[in-house]
């Protein structure tokens, strides 16, 4: 018998008592409360109230230790005659329950062992869903994954409004899959439809939303500030709540709602009796659908839907061995350890390493009101910031104007915030052509055109306003900060901070620091960026820093392929095949050719031979001959319907690609030598930025080739790649490029280490 | 563990409450009245330099339910009927009104500014200026405020103030679709146009005519004014049964100030077509406890605590006042009631603390007349629902409220129930929005009389988070 047990038949257990009032009635109960590790029991009456609270963390999560002192703690409720029910509730603010935790699935070496974890979990949920005594979730917070999966292992399930709270079974975006019944009792309780969305999704759902699909019996709407503060009493509210409607369900007066699922479950579940439709519906509809969107790559989602598939047509214990079984076959795959990679990475990269700043800044100034200034601006606004945007022209801050509103009132009609919320988020935009308004700035990020004279510019007027502990960020691509910050009285505040656009979906920062730059600097800096939602990295200012020196000897070698005749539409289906969201061809015209020729000019210039690879002139020629992508509506690709599904190639392109023809060096032009060539000049030079200290960790190198550069997620960023893929395979092949094309594939000696030590790894986990 | 449950249970049975917000409505049945023999000695908080306005006279229509005797009306129609009382009543010279003011909420566009449409039937001269103002269940304490700013400034002498809100019908619009086209086709000329409008219409009739409702819930935060008085009455740990208690409460003791005759201020009103003269409010009715135990929440459900049996509901009913200058009064021969002294808007936090606005508000405005709670002989709250009462007097006996949201020391505590609303309320005498400032008003005086006390103060909530209070001072000729 555990520990805990011992404590409950201690004689020092603490007594409570207090005065409770129920609804119609106030009455005088008894409460003992005693504690364990990672959760503690309340008996108020005859209902025991489990709140979990894991020791040590911030979040609930489902460890070996916490599961056992449940079962402990559910094996005791079972045996003690005068508990009639039991509410789950969190001890934590804003987190029920946020899944397994992943040190634990991290630290399970084989396949049988995360089987196993996942039948343990199964077990205790299949006791838990069997009690005689009904069991209340009462959810204020996340419930993700196995936390969501305890809850519906529950008889009934309250959730609150509240805006933290979430439900959702993400595991598919860690490569794994609802380990612990979540595969099963989901069709049964949303249908199939629903239950597929949410699993191969693993999209968080909201209170409300879960109680129209019957996630969720009841809901509870979050209390404001009274006898003690809005949280507390929130918590103390939904308790009441569950604990009165525990009682309810143990004697009667409050019965569980039939399940009832949407019309279109329910058609499916009627058509799934036909043989024909059930392979027409996993394989065509769901499989068919995943394939299309992942290619393949990811095991996980296909792998659900036969669980799912296995459960819904061949009954609970067939479904339920096959989800242990998918569950500990997942864990072990490499798309799963990427994914956890990115996960860790994601984790790494919402802290600050650079402590708080010494002021942290609250008024934030915007100049330019571009794509870029006008969507730094929107994701500053909600963020509790006051915001100048300044253009110099009115009809520029007008465009900027119209951008910001733009982006809210699509949240609006997305029900994300009220119209209200939206009107008052906006009128805080402090729209304007004049200086003035910067005399109270802490930040003033500057997002005005790529020129170096303009930028001096900008710097000089701005110092002339600012006050003296006011930062100044440069959102710029390519132009090293060190330049930037020459034209500054005071380059110790000078930054750089890389946006991605669109702004407002980009989740990367990358944040660029001079060896002048001081380390306040960088603290404000990446709290600003943090405040907005961004993923930041902080990486030293070097030419093209991380990502846009990433960028160019991929670009580069995409011209080459396009001019030794490999056409566009197969470079990116190559590419998206191999995981890029985007096509490379594409993501050229994305960018702008005009800005690739700019790129490829300074970095093929720095870098030398190790940037070669097309003949920069075909871009130049493109851009001569008004083709500078798609914001000129022609670049590799004509762009003129913006509905169409396949774009045509752009004439123009063709011709000037066959004026500036190569021969393709047939040993090195295969399919996945096309991949291969992409992929490793790419990391070969993430691998370089970290070897020269431009990246301070592998992490973020990781996170901004993801989150910035579209690199595939299901290999988890380049060093995580070389991890889990082999160095040594990866330099066989760059060898061969090499000879076929010289230095630009010449492996870096940080690779070469890797390559000739197997045991060398870039990450400890 | 069983003999630990046994012996706990023994210390329980000692135990006793002593939670002062459950003490209040613990009290809340009792309702004996204190006769006061401090009015003499209480001293006037008149200032020199500062004219005096005086309430001569108020009275009201009878409030009834939505949808009973007044259903034919229009909403100016009451206000007339008030202003024609209490000309009637004061035998004021009809051109002596120098100006009037009402308050409204819900507004029927026909009659825009409805206090010039009330006041020309009523038949005030023509050349007497009418305003309207709205500031949701607070409205004619605005319009009394407004009349008294006009007199304390120098401004006027005679103002006549009021309010009036009609439920029976309310301004049910065309979606905006429906009135874009409408504006449309005033300009269009051809009749190909016209079809074409025409087509629209017929082609998605749903879309186009589906209407569009006034407004029941907050603009700014989505929310039914219920709904947010269960969450408040919930966050002060206020208990249905509580709840119910205090709505008995304010019925039983309506009922009784009905059959005494102390609601002297109703007026009788002749309603075209319907049979009977209506002489009293309609929506008094004693349900027992048990009946209303068993009623089901009307916002929050299952769990919610606030039901139709102790809310406010939805009423027909106008009042009017006449404010004058002290001496004007005096010279007129009028016997003035009240002194208007003190008064205070604050507003909060619309989402969490809507109905807050007494809290807020009484200990404010006890502190800008120099007067403490015990100096207080007579309270008139306005109960927009049970649990937003028992709410607001917790939040006045919380230290920890105090301190955290209104920047107190203290608690400055809640009014005692041996003194407040002994005539019932706005659960059990009904309320129209935009007349319920003015019933308060005119209340308090009259208590003051019957009471024998010297200060009133009274209180209200308001969507939009706004309070308000004010202090009546009785006058020495009343």
């Amino acid at each position: 018998m555990s520990s805990l047990i011992r404590t409950l038949r201690h004689p020092s257990l603490k007594r409570h008592l207090f005065l409770k009032r129920h609804s119609g009635e106030r009455h005088l109960s008894i409460s003992s409360l005693l504690n364990g590790k990672h959760m503690n029991i309340d008996y108020q009456d005859d209902v025991a109230v489990v709140r979990l609270d894991k020791a040590n963390a911030k979040m609930n999560t489902l460890s070996t230790e916490v599961m056992t002192e449940f079962q402990d703690i559910f094996n005791e409720i079972q045996r003690n005659k005068s508990v009639k029910a039991a509410v789950l509730i969190s001890a934590k603010p804003g987190n029920f329950v946020a899944g397994a935790d992943i040190d634990m699935l991290k630290n399970a070496g084989s396949a049988e062992e995360t089987t196993a974890l996942a039948k343990n979990g199964q077990r205790l949920f299949h006791e838990l869903e069997n009690s005689k005594k009904p069991f209340v979730a009462a959810i204020n917070g996340v419930a993700l994954g196995g936390g969501l999966e305890l809850t519906l292992a529950c008889q009934y399930r309250i959730a609150t409004t509240d805006k933290s709270t979430n439900l959702g079974v993400p595991e598919v975006m860690l490569g794994l899959l609802p380990g612990a019944g979540g595969t099963q009792r989901l069709p049964q309780l949303v249908g199939v439809a629903s239950a597929l969305d949410m699993a191969l999704t693993g999209k968080n759902i909201k209170a409300k939303k879960a109680k129209r699909m019957g996630l969720v019996h009841q809901l509870v709407e979050p209390l404001g500030p009274g006898l003690v503060d809005a949280q507390t009493g929130t918590m103390q509210y939904l308790e009441k709540i569950a604990v009165d409607t525990a009682r309810g369900l143990a004697n009667g007066s409050v019965k569980i709602p039939p399940i009832k699922h949407s019309q279109q479950d329910r058609m499916i579940a009627y058509l799934l009796k036909f043989g024909f439709f059930e392979n027409y519906f996993f394989n065509k509809m769901i499989k068919g659908k995943v394939m299309q969107q992942t290619k393949g790559l990811f095991p996980a989602p296909l792998l659900i839907a036969d669980v799912i598939r296995e459960g819904v047509m061949n009954g609970h214990d067939k479904g339920y061995e096959a989800e242990a079984a998918g569950f500990g076959k997942l864990s072990q795959t490499n798309e799963s350890k990427a994914l956890i990679g990115l996960y860790d990475g994601q984790t790494h990269c919402k802290k600050n390493r650079f402590g708080k700043p010494a002021k942290p800044a609250q008024n934030i100034a915007v100049l330019g009101a571009g794509l870029m200034g006008a969507g730094i601006a929107q994701v500053s606004l909600d963020k509790g910031y006051n915001v100048t945007l300044k253009d110099s022209f009115s009809s520029g801050l007008a465009k900027g104007q119209e951008q910001i509103y733009k982006g809210y009132n699509l949240s609006a009609k997305k029900k994300k915030i009220t119209t209200f919320e939206r009107d008052q988020i906006v009128a805080k935009l402090d729209a304007t052509l004049s200086y003035d308004s910067l005399k109270t700035s802490d930040m003033v990020i500057e997002a005005v055109f790529e020129d170096i004279n303009i930028k001096h510019k900008v710097i000089k007027e701005t110092e002339a306003v600012i006050p003296e502990h006011c930062i100044f960020a440069s959102n710029t691509s390519a132009l090293p900060i060190s330049d930037i910050a020459k034209a500054s009285k005071r380059p110790e505040k000078v930054i750089g901070m890389h946006y991605f656009s669109p702004v407002d979906k980009m989740q990367l920062l990358e944040i660029i620091t001079t060896d002048t730059t001081s380390k306040d600097t960088v603290a404000s800096a990446v709290q600003v960026g943090l405040k907005q939602g961004k993923l930041v990295i902080v990486v030293k200012d070097g030419p093209g820093f991380y990502t846009t020196r990433l960028l160019a000897p991929t670009l580069s070698e995409v011209i080459r392929m396009l001019q030794e005749g490999v056409g566009p539409q197969k470079i990116d289906k190559l590419a998206t095949s191999f995981g890029f969201p985007v096509g490379i061809a594409t993501l050229l015209d994305e960018v702008g050719i005009d800005v690739a020729v700019h790129v490829s000019e300074y970095l093929g210039g720095v870098f030398g031979d190790r940037f070669a690879g097309g003949n920069v002139q075909v871009l130049k020629n493109l851009v001569d001959s008004g083709c500078a992508g798609r914001k000129t509506g022609k670049g590799v690709y004509v762009y003129s319907d913006a509905k169409a599904k396949t774009r045509p190639v752009n004439d123009t392109a063709t011709k000037i690609l066959k004026e500036f023809a190569m021969e393709p060096v047939d040993a090195v032009s295969s399919d996945s030598d096309i991949q291969l060539r992409l992929i490793s000049r790419f990391v070969n030079e993430a691998v370089m930025c970290l070897q020269e200290g431009i990246l301070d960790n592998p992490l973020e190198g990781d996170i901004g080739a993801v989150f910035g550069l579209g690199f595939p997620p299901h290999l988890g960023g380049p060093f995580r790649y070389v991890d889990l893929h082999g160095a040594a395979p990866l330099v066989e092949h760059m060898r061969r490029f090499e000879a076929a094309y010289g230095p630009a594939f010449t492996p870096c000696s940080l690779l070469l280490e890797h390559a000739k030590d197997s045991s060398k790894k870039f990450h400890s986990s | 563990i069983a003999s630990m449950m046994a012996s706990l249970g023994k210390a329980v049975s000692k135990f006793t409450p002593t939670s002062a917000h459950v003490s209040a409505s613990l009290r809340s049945l009792s309702c004996s009245t204190n006769k006061h023999a401090t009015k003499k000695s209480k001293a006037t908080l008149g200032k020199s330099g500062v004219r005096n306005v005086v309430l001569v006279e108020g009275v009201r229509t009878p409030f009834l339910m939505s949808g009973t005797q007044y259903k034919e009306l229009m909403p100016h129609d009451l206000q007339r009927e008030a202003i024609k009382g209490l000309l009637k009543r004061t035998g004021l010279p009809k051109d002596s009104i120098e100006y009037v003011v009402i308050g409204t909420v819900i507004q029927e566009s026909k009659t825009a500014n409805i206090a010039r449409e009330a006041a020309l039937g009523a038949g005030i001269s023509n050349k007497t200026p009418a305003h309207t103002v709205t500031q949701a269940c607070i409205s004619s304490n605005q319009a009394m405020t407004t009349g008294l700013n006009m007199i304390a400034s120098g401004q006027l002498d005679c103002v006549v103030a009021g309010g009036v809100d009609f439920m029976s019908d309310v301004p049910i619009r065309f979606n905006r679709k429906m009135r874009s086209l409408m504006l449309q086709m005033n300009k269009t000329k051809s009749t190909m146009g016209m079809l074409g409008h025409a087509a629209k219409v017929i082609g998605s009739p749903v879309r186009y005519f589906s209407p569009e409702l006034p407004a029941i819930a907050e603009f700014s935060t989505d929310e039914v004014m219920g709904h947010s008085a269960d969450r408040l009455a919930a966050a002060f740990g206020i208990t249905r049964q509580a709840q119910d208690e205090f709505a008995l409460r304010s019925h039983s003791l309506a009922k009784k100030a009905t059959e005494d005759g102390n609601l002297s201020d109703v007026l009788e009103y002749k309603v075209p077509g319907v049979a009977e003269t209506v002489t009293s409010d309609n929506g008094i009715r004693i349900t027992p406890m048990e009946k209303m135990a068993k009623m089901r929440p009307a916002f929050i459900k299952p769990h919610g605590t606030i039901t139709a049996a102790n809310s406010s509901f939805l009423s027909d009913g106008a009042s009017a006042v006449l404010l004058m200058e002290e001496n004007k009064a005096k010279a007129m021969g009028f016997k003035p009631k009240a002194y208007l002294r003190s008064y205070t808007y604050m507003s909060q936090d619309p989402k969490d603390q809507l109905l807050l606005g007494p809290a807020y508000t009484t200990p404010t405005v006890l502190e800008k007349g120099g007067l403490t709670l015990n100096d207080i002989d007579v309270f008139e709250y306005h109960e927009a629902f049970a649990g937003q009462i028992l709410a607001n007097l917790a939040a006045m006996e919380s230290d920890y409220f105090a301190q955290k949201h209104m920047n107190r020391q203290g608690k400055v505590g809640a009014p005692p129930m041996d003194k407040f609303n002994l005539w019932g309320g706005s659960l059990s005498i009904g309320h129209p929005f935009g007349a319920t400032g003015s019933r308060l008003v005119t209340t308090c005086a009259n208590r003051l009389k019957a009471e024998d006390g010297k200060y009133a103060l009274l209180a209200a909530c308001a969507a939009g988070g706004i309070g308000h209070a004010m202090i009546v001072e009785r006058h020495p000729d009343y």
